[in-house]
């Protein structure tokens, strides 16, 4: 199914990519890149195929992925889904409510996002979806990283559940071919005191340890958000552990939903189109 | 910076690293064991370090892998000088680690059979 869904996004856009390669050789081919990132991880992990990337690094680590299964039997997340919801249908002062915002009424879309906004020009994740929702209805815009964006992307997410990652990169639309360009060079960057691009570790060391921790695949990283972590001991959002990742190599922070983290999150989702999404979901 | 010239000079005639202070050699270990200093575990395997990373190579017999301390030194100073693709921060340039720790965690490291 994700295979078949996966194949005719690639083949609808094959023709497009193709055009814009003899307008632009230089440019970035998304969809080369993309076998080329998946080859490398089918010659680390041969036995894994794409739906198994969902799991992140419990693909992987067969200790770490039994502690998580325990973890994911009475998920810490169950009462989230809930307040998401209730978030979800509640209305706004105007009358209306988020559902308006969206299509199918925000259920099961999810999987879709983050997408490409041709009016604005912009990649456009679902929290950012979600507060332009609030803002076009006279609400305040909420905090990125916890608490009620958390609840919302929750809810949504588990109505996308199963459903695989499908992200476009509208060929008729240079401007969105730019953005992941930027996405793919922001990914391959090294930066801070530790000198890392994000591709150091999960790329070149994916399955090597760390200490005691294994480094996950960037292959599904976007699959399973939000995500309780157990470090936070709350739900965060993937820009949240964005910057922890910023943190970490002690870099200069970036703001969570900055064009660059939607940009690599535009980016990081491409690579993992066809994956079925499990989010919300919980990590160490 | 007293302490680091008296080390310097007691360093200079011997190549080896018997006449090493092993006062020095644990100040070495510790920053090279310190999470917030050299961190070498997060990657390295080295002597009875608890936890270690696989990432780079096992740090035994240090002195069969590198010409001589200086090219330790170099490659603790700015590895992406030999390997532009090198996973290893470049502690000396990018101030992780001040001159007088690199030194320390070369004479350790040198020490390790």
């Amino acid at each position: 199914m994700a295979g078949r869904i996966l194949k005719s996004i690639l083949s609808s856009s094959v023709g497009g990519f193709i055009g814009l390669l003899l307008a632009l050789p230089s440019q970035a081919d998304p969809l080369q890149d993309q076998q080329k990132f998946r080859q490398h991880y089918q010659q680390l992990f041969p036995k894994l195929t794409l739906a198994d990337y969902a799991d992140g690094v419990y693909a992987i680590d067969p200790i770490a992925r039994q502690s998580w299964q325990a973890i994911e039997e009475f998920p810490p997340y169950d009462e989230t889904i809930e307040q998401g919801e209730a978030l979800f249908n509640a209305p706004f002062k105007n009358g209306r409510r988020y559902a308006d915002c969206f299509p199918n009424q925000g259920i099961a879309i999810a999987h879709e996002y983050p997408k490409w906004d041709r009016d604005k020009g912009e990649v456009i994740t679902l929290e950012k979806a979600i507060n332009d929702c609030r803002i076009d209805n006279q609400e305040a815009p909420l905090p990125y990283e916890k608490g009620d964006i958390a609840q919302l992307l929750a809810y949504l997410a588990f109505t996308s559940r199963g459903k695989p990652i499908t992200i476009t990169i509208p060929a008729d639309d240079p401007r969105a071919l730019a953005a992941y360009q930027q996405g793919k060079d922001f990914y391959y960057q090294r930066r801070g005191q530790l000198n890392f691009a994000c591709a150091t570790c999960h790329v070149q060391n994916a399955g090597r340890q760390l200490r005691s921790e294994i480094l996950s695949p960037s292959l599904g990283h976007t699959s399973h958000w939000p995500v309780y972590r157990l470090k936070w001991g709350e739900m965060g959002t993937l820009h949240r552990r964005f910057k922890e990742c910023l943190e970490q190599i002690k870099a200069p922070p970036i703001p969570a939903q900055s064009l660059e983290f939607r940009n690599l999150e535009y980016f990081l989702s491409f690579m993992g189109n066809g994956i079925p999404t499990n989010g919300p979901s919980t990590r160490k | 910076m007293k302490s680091g010239l008296i080390a310097l000079i007691l360093l200079l005639p011997c190549a080896g690293m018997a006449d090493i202070p092993k006062q020095r050699l644990d100040e070495g270990k510790q920053i090279a064991f310190d999470r917030n200093k050299g961190n070498c575990l997060a990657c390295h395997v080295i002597a009875d370090g608890e936890s270690p990373g696989n990432i780079g190579p096992a740090l035994a017999t240090v002195p069969d892998r590198f010409k001589d301390k200086q090219r330790l030194r170099e490659q603790i100073w700015d590895a992406t000088r030999f390997n532009p693709e090198t996973s290893m921060p470049p502690f000396g340039r990018n101030h992780i680690l001040d001159a007088e720790e690199i030194d320390k965690v070369v004479d350790y490291l040198w020490s390790l059979e």
